[in-house]
């Protein structure tokens, strides 16, 4: 669509990242993308296609996963935007951000934020339906199912599938079967 | 880098007490930093009054250009600079050569004349306050060229093709005793043609530049596998003192030999901040990563293979037909594995090499490894059905003691153990020789084997250690880390040598201020910079024994520093050991904030007379729908013997890394070129198929760990691209087992197999 001043004329939005409010004059036909990374600074989403294709840049918005750079900034006003930046509880870790780091699920680390973000939301999704079904277990099919819209080149995914399985089975949410190789 | 609160975990040692950190599955030294979004790669620096540019494109695939409309664009609020070969900046020319280290990927300057080689190439670049208006701007310009007939079908380019006579200075062809003589009178003739596509390498962040010009100096946040040579480049090409230009690139994320050399983009940043004086942004799509920053060229390879009835090799010819640009000779060398693993007494190995209108070819993890691995190790599997052979036996009767091209005894090989420990795991002799005889809830199953390989690579390369009066100390090399555990493995190799835990050691890596280091390509970051960090610990330590010898209030005071060495953080008398000293107090009370030690190590003799190289053995299970054709990897195993592991748990990662994208070479990846228009048609990742959560088996990988010292100090030969090598020909020669029908062309697509089910 072509821009011109009218379309890019810059709008006075606010929006909740990681529980801070941030009021800024965007433009509208900027990317959520755009908008986290050049106006918020908040770098750790990243750009891996502007296409939809590669889910570097998802984020979670009111705890749903989405593509950030199919998203305009604009529409997410008034609802809670969750970052790479927001997963930790201050200086505590988020389980799953140390069980990456523990068991190297993050190569080059350029998938590492989207496919954090998405992992999160399925975590937090079994959790809440464990509530109502004690039983409930996630498996590794559910895992691949849930993240296969993001892509890693480097891992060949063992590591990131081993890493969330672990947080799982630290959340109760994940029987394994068999035990992780400590030097892998 | 942030420091780990864990205690890191160590091997024990057996020979000393000490412990051994090189080896140990240490936590990869980043993974905080990369987990919670603080790793900064280069797209990642909020800078002040910020300019993005967006690369303007030829839309021809040859010919020249006549000129940019770049009216309406100029017009567009917020548009700052249009780059064009009008105002572009003269290059000033410099020797493109790898030597000097100062090696371009694209062997043109851009913008400097009108002339076009392939649709895609820069033409300009639109500056503007914000991405989308660059963008923006980017598209309203008309790019008026006139074209000529271009070079877009390699079998019609043929007859212009040309044989090159060299490849890194081997001459070519390659040639032992008479292949043709041998041939013709050898009781087993087979003969094959395997093609490969051009592949994408598509690591996830995108090749990005940020630039800032301050007046004097550039300082460049780049996408690199090589700083020092980015340096080099952008330096001599502008004409700047290399003291002037810095490049930063503390996070690469990936690179797989795209981010080897600099390509156009980067000084199209650099001129751009230097006119705007402002800091210029510019992160390449998807598809002009597609057009102009490399791919692997795809090759078509006529092998012929003389055996004895035993199976021992008498003849082998492989010639290659492949690709490069009108501006370099790339050359993908798939004739290499052919030359190098087995003996064979005659032999012609011999390229032919046709120039296309298309972006310059560049290294792609395991270049001409992987593609001449597809063909050679699955004819040799055609061959073991020909003669009713074991697939393993027939490659263990074709090995020697001697390396097959310069007839010298290897440094240090383990190959066979490699068959012994990966069939074991894998089960390989559960595995029915008859092809299409096992099966599994309704699917056909094949197993198959290949030979994995990769050449012993290093390179000169240098390093600082500092020990700091605090106790800790810090890794510093203009070497990088592209997600392959640099950051990690340096500190324990520091460790080792200062005795001191790698949690109190930081690595720092990725500037071109540091001490400098060779690219990060060619699996030789660990053999080259690893030898340097070891030897800077040994001179910093060195230096330390030296202050403390000369102090009169140390206890270690005049003392013979051949009796004392460091332990535990401490300089221990060897003949009484209560007499100790840490580090920090020694140098707390001379005053020093650190002591350092600084190493430039190029690769000495010790080799010579030896021919280094790593190998494994690559085992692949597929499940083939016996309708449909679809077919699924669903076990892999590799064993490698590539020396000594500095960690073993970054060393499986990169392993196990290289075998999930050896599936998407089998199975996925082919990049497809409009033939009318030599542009990209797969220049996205919808169309270009990389191996998705969905499509990784099970895969297991593992190291035979035993070191290398003749190749260097640490007797490791790395091990970045052998875990690819053998992945598409395991696969096909177990989609063969499985249905008995043989693929020659990848990647194999049930299309390819539905006529044949
Ligand atoms: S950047 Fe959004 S999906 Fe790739
Ligand atoms: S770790 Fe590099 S892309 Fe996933």
């Amino acid at each position: 669509m072509p821009i011109n001043a009218e379309r890019s004329r810059k709008k006075l939005t606010s929006l909740k990242v990681n529980g801070r409010v941030y009021e800024k004059a965007l433009s509208p036909i900027s990317t959520l993308l755009e908008i986290l990374r050049e106006d918020l600074g908040l770098t750790g989403t990243k750009h891996g296609c502007e296409l939809g294709e590669c889910g570097a840049c998802a984020v979670l918005l009111n705890d749903v996963p989405v593509l950030s750079c199919l998203t305009l900034a604009v529409e997410c006003e008034g609802k809670e935007i969750t970052t790479i930046e927001g997963l930790a509880d201050g200086n505590r870790l988020h389980p799953l951000q140390t069980a990456f780091a523990e068991l190297g699920a993050a190569q080059c680390g350029y998938c590492t934020s989207g496919i954090l973000c998405v992992a999160k939301s399925l975590l937090d999704k079994a959790a809440q339906e464990k509530k109502s079904n004690p039983g409930r277990e996630l498996s590794r099919a559910e895992i691949k199912e849930a993240l296969s819209g993001n892509i890693c080149r480097c891992t060949g995914y063992l590591k990131i599938i081993e890493a969330i399985e672990l947080t799982a089975e630290r959340l109760n949410l994940f029987h394994r079967c068999e035990p992780v190789r400590e030097d892998r | 880098m942030t420091l780990k609160i864990n205690e890191p975990k160590a091997k024990e040692s057996t020979m000393a007490k000490a412990v051994q950190w090189i080896g140990a599955p240490l936590d990869r030294a980043d993974g905080e930093l990369k987990t919670t979004g603080k790793a900064r790669y280069a797209a990642d620096f909020p800078l002040e009054r910020m300019v993005y540019g967006v690369p303007i494109v030829s839309p021809a695939a040859s010919g020249s250009l006549i000129k940019l409309e770049v009216e309406a664009a100029e017009k567009l609020p917020g548009v700052l600079f249009i780059l064009t070969h009008e105002n572009a900046k003269k290059i000033f020319p410099i020797q493109n050569d790898f030597g000097t280290a100062t090696k371009l990927a694209e062997g043109r300057f851009p913008l400097q004349d009108k002339k076009i080689y392939y649709a895609g190439q820069y033409v300009g670049l639109a500056a503007a306050e914000t991405l989308e208006i660059a963008q923006e701007a980017a598209r309203l310009i008309k790019v008026i060229c006139k074209e000529e007939r271009s070079a877009l079908d390699s079998e019609e380019e043929l007859p212009y093709s040309y044989f090159p006579d060299n490849n890194w200075g081997t001459p070519l062809p390659v040639i032992r005793g008479n292949f043709e003589k041998a041939f013709s009178n050898t009781e087993v003739q087979l003969k094959a043609v395997y093609t490969t596509p051009v592949e994408h390498h598509n690591p996830m962040e995108p090749h990005a530049c940020t630039a800032v010009w301050d007046g004097d100096n550039l300082i460049l946040y780049e996408s690199t596998q090589w700083v020092v040579g980015a340096r080099n480049v952008v330096a001599d090409a502008l004409g700047l003192p290399r003291e002037k230009v810095r490049i930063i690139s503390h996070f690469v994320g990936g690179g797989f030999g795209c981010k080897g050399f600099v390509w156009p983009h980067t000084l199209l940043a650099a001129m751009t901040a230097m006119h705007l004086k402002r800091p210029v942004k510019v992160v390449l799509s998807r598809s002009q990563m597609a057009a102009g920053v490399g791919h692997r060229p795809a090759t078509h390879q006529e092998l012929s293979i003389g055996s004895s009835k035993q199976g021992k090799l008498t003849a082998i010819k492989h010639h290659t037909i492949t690709q490069t640009s009108f501006l370099d000779d790339f050359l993908e060398a798939a004739g290499g594995p052919t030359q190098s693993i087995y003996s064979c007494p005659n032999l012609l190995v011999s390229y032919q090499v046709v120039r296309l209108n298309h972006g310059t070819p560049t290294f792609m993890r395991a270049p001409g490894e992987c593609t001449g691995l597809f063909a050679l190790e699955s004819l040799l599997d055609e061959l073991s059905y020909t003669l009713n052979l074991d697939p393993i036996e027939l490659r263990l009767n074709n090995l020697s003691d001697k390396s097959p091209e310069e007839e010298l005894p290897w440094s240090n090989s383990h190959i066979k153990e490699c068959y012994e420990l990966g069939s074991k795991i894998f089960g390989w002799k559960e595995r029915n020789p008859k092809p299409k005889t096992m099966k599994r809830k309704g699917f056909l199953v094949g197993l198959g084997m290949a030979t994995a390989m990769f050449p012993g690579v290093r390179s000169p390369g240098a390093a600082k250690v500092k020990i700091l009066s605090d106790g800790t100390a810090e890794v510093l090399s203009a070497t990088q880390d592209l997600g392959t555990g640099t950051y990690t493995t340096m500190k324990q190799i520091a460790a080792e040598v200062l005795r001191i835990s790698p949690h109190r050691i930081v690595s720092k890596l990725g500037d071109s201020s540091y001490p400098p280091a060779p690219v990060s390509g060619g699996s030789m970051t660990s053999a080259s910079v690893g030898p340097a960090v070891k030897s800077a610990a040994e001179k910093a330590i060195e230096a330390l024994i030296h202050i403390s010898i000369k102090d009169s209030s140390s206890c270690l005071y005049h003392l013979p520093l051949e009796k004392i060495h460091a332990a535990d953080g401490k300089l221990v008398y060897q003949d009484d050991p209560s007499k100790t000293e840490i580090f920090e107090e020694i140098l707390k009370r001379n005053n020093l904030s650190h002591i350092e030690g600084e190493s430039f190590v190029k690769p000495d003799n010790s080799a010579e007379g030896y021919t280094v190289q790593s190998h494994g053995a690559q085992f692949a299970e597929v499940e083939v729908h016996p309708l449909l054709g679809q077919i699924r990897v669903t076990r892999m195993v590799g064993v490698f013997d590539v020396g000594r592991i500095l960690n073993q748990k970054t060393a499986r990662s990169q392993a196990i890394g290289g075998m999930i994208m050896g599936i998407g070479m089998a199975l996925h990846e082919k990049t497809v070129y409009d033939p009318r228009t030599g542009r990209v048609v797969t220049d996205n990742l919808c169309d270009y198929l990389i191996p998705v959560m969905a499509d990784s088996p099970a895969v297991e990988a593992d190291f035979i760990d035993k070191p290398d010292p003749r190749f260097n100090s640490l007797g490791v030969r790395g091990l970045g691209e052998i875990g690819i090598t053998g992945v598409a020909a395991a696969t096909a020669n177990a989609v063969y087992h499985a249905t008995g029908i043989r693929i020659r062309d990848l990647p194999i697509t049930p299309d390819k197999l539905l006529k044949w089910l």
